[in-house]
């Protein structure tokens, strides 16, 4: 198995606030990354810098490299809107378009790379919408508006659209914390498929969920790199104490 | 005094108390409720007083004054009765409103967008103050400029250029007047640009941040994020833009000066005109005799009146709408 994204001496800042503390960690390709760890430990800023998404936040600032593939997503000549293309993303709320059918949600991606013809289109809703599982609950009704879905539905949602576009990385920002157990379950189910054909990263402050879907498991405390291995040792044989009172409860 | 006597008093001082404090509450009410009315007594006042001073004239043209194309208070021949027809002012009206939307509702988004999407924290607060001082304006000082640099700049630059390129339209055609429905109609875009970019301004700042997040996550340019948040704010912008369109048909004082003032059916911009606003703002003066001509200005009035209500009121139900229309979403 092969790394796809390598992480090297990552560091970030909100202002002079300093949320990341030379992080390295290396991702597999393919598999489930889990990064856990107490609420402002900078696990949802270090994802957001596997986009370059973390930038967007005025005053915000990362040093350090991230390759994806080997090449530096921070690099001179590397423009963020292609980082974006191969990296999809999944936010903690569902974030549809309210104001797009289904049907423009799902394809909301593809129309900006300029693909307007309707056959690859309707290919490509079914296809995203059936690998995000929501396809037989919606395909009658392709027209409505996005916000016409239930919670858990329009997460399924937000997982199509960020398929359509065919990335190879798709993270994860607590996606089922603002769901239900039962879309909660669904949405967990849908990860551990992805992960035959993508490189899934997620984000959860739920030890459970992690523990059930990822592969690795990397722990985070104050902005630092605690410990990071296969989900099975980090949960039945930390090597740092820390961890071992993170997993058992003690603090978080 | 027992212990039960003092507390059955104190008790119902209590009582007596809540009853002196709920009456004087219930008359807070009435009085605050009744001054609130008094808005609905001023609207419907005015709409009586001025149907009054209009009827003369509703009686003697009827519904044709709405098409009529004559403006003569004093027909040349004396033996003839003065007649008035209100079409060319309801033209004039329109087309500058119009002119107005497409000159200024364009630059009116691009300053909202820049401020909400592209533009530093302290370069906002200056482009908003200054966009908001072009509010606090008086239309006058508008008018005053409009003659004195707008007017002369615009005549001897741009209409001849504009003549040149776009000479083959007739809306472009004949000589080329500085006191013309055109300035008229670039005059109102200026005038509406703090109202428009003001209130889209808002509305774009009251899209969600995860809108944004969830298309730049999807490789969107800065454009393409303008994009969608112009998509998700699209009923607010359209209150926003017939909000201008309401200052537009009802502005007087600044159109009245540039306009030129003449009773015209044009069909060259360049040509002069004059509107509902200007008309009345222009002849009261001078319109005490014969009645029936104070009439016919106060029944384009009346015209102007329900035009500004209606488009108004119509802006204010789709912004309304609207922001319904986003909080269900939200509570979803």
């Amino acid at each position: 198995m092969r790394y796809k994204i390598e992480i090297q001496s990552l560091s970030a800042w909100f202002g002079s606030k300093q949320v990341l503390q030379d992080i390295t960690m290396r991702i597999k390709e393919n598999v489930v990354t889990a990064i856990i760890g107490p609420s402002g430990c900078g696990k949802t800023t270090l994802i957001r810098c596997l986009n370059r998404m973390h930038e967007l936040t005025p005053r915000a600032k990362v040093t350090g490299r991230v390759l994806l593939d080997g090449e530096d997503i921070y690099g001179e000549n590397v423009d963020p809107v292609t980082v974006r293309r191969r990296i999809g993303m999944v936010f903690q709320k569902p974030n549809p378009f309210p104001m797009m059918s289904i049907y423009d949600n799902t394809v909301a991606g593809l129309k900006l790379n300029g693909v307007t013809d309707k056959k690859r289109l309707d290919e490509v809703v079914e296809k995203s919408l059936r690998a995000a599982h929501l396809w037989d609950e919606v395909k009658s009704e392709l027209g409505k508006s996005g916000a016409s879905l239930s919670g858990g539905q329009q997460q399924r949602l937000c997982i199509a659209r960020a398929l359509a576009i065919e990335p190879e990385v798709i993270l994860m920002d607590e996606p089922t914390s603002a769901l239900d157990p039962t879309a909660a379950a669904k949405i967990e189910q849908l990860i551990r498929i992805l992960a035959e054909n993508y490189t899934v990263v997620i984000v959860t402050h739920n030890m459970q969920q992690a523990a059930r879907v990822s592969d690795f498991t990397a722990f985070l405390y104050l902005g630092k790199l605690v410990e990071y291995g296969s989900t099975k040792d980090i949960f039945e044989n930390p090597k740092s104490e820390l961890t071992e009172k993170y997993i058992t409860g003690e603090f978080g | 005094m027992s212990q039960h006597e003092k507390s059955q008093n104190f008790l119902s001082k209590i009582k007596s108390n809540r009853k002196k404090r709920f009456s004087e509450d219930s008359v807070f009410r009435a009085t605050v409720l009744l001054i609130a009315c008094n808005i609905f007594i001023i609207l419907g006042l005015i709409i009586f007083k001025i149907t009054q001073g209009a009827w003369l004239s509703i009686q003697t043209y009827g519904i044709k004054f709405l098409w009529g194309t004559t403006w003569q208070p004093f027909p040349p021949d004396p033996t003839v009765p003065p007649s008035f027809g209100a079409l060319p002012l309801i033209w004039g009206t329109l087309i500058t409103s119009a002119i107005a939307l497409l000159l200024g509702v364009p630059i009116s988004l691009g300053i909202a967008l820049a401020l909400s999407e592209f533009a530093p924290k302290s370069f906002n607060y200056i482009i908003s103050f200054f966009v908001e001082l072009l509010a606090a304006i008086p239309s006058v000082i508008y008018g005053l400029w409009g003659i004195f640099i707008l007017i002369p700049f615009l005549q001897n630059n741009l209409y001849p250029q504009l003549q040149a390129t776009l000479g083959f339209l007739p809306f472009f055609q004949g000589t080329i007047r500085g006191s013309s429905v055109l300035t008229g109609g670039i005059i109102l875009a200026i005038m509406i640009i703090p109202t428009v970019s003001a209130i889209s301004r808002d509305v774009f700042a009251a899209v969600p941040n995860s809108q944004r997040e969830a298309i730049i996550a999807l490789g969107a340019t800065r454009w393409e994020k303008a994009r969608i948040v112009m998509g998700y704010g699209r009923s607010g912008v359209i209150g926003a833009i017939m909000l201008g369109l309401g200052r537009a048909v009802g502005e007087t004082m600044a159109i009245t000066m540039v306009i030129g003032n003449s009773f015209n059916m044009f069909t060259s911009l360049f040509e002069p005109g004059a509107t509902l606003a200007s008309i009345v703002a222009n002849e009261f003066t001078e319109a005490s005799s014969p009645p029936v001509y104070i009439s016919a200005l106060m029944e384009a009035g009346l015209i102007l009146f329900a035009l500004a209500i209606a488009v108004n009121a119509s802006a204010r139900l789709v912004i309304w709408r609207s922001t319904r229309k986003i909080k269900e979403a939200e509570m979803l």
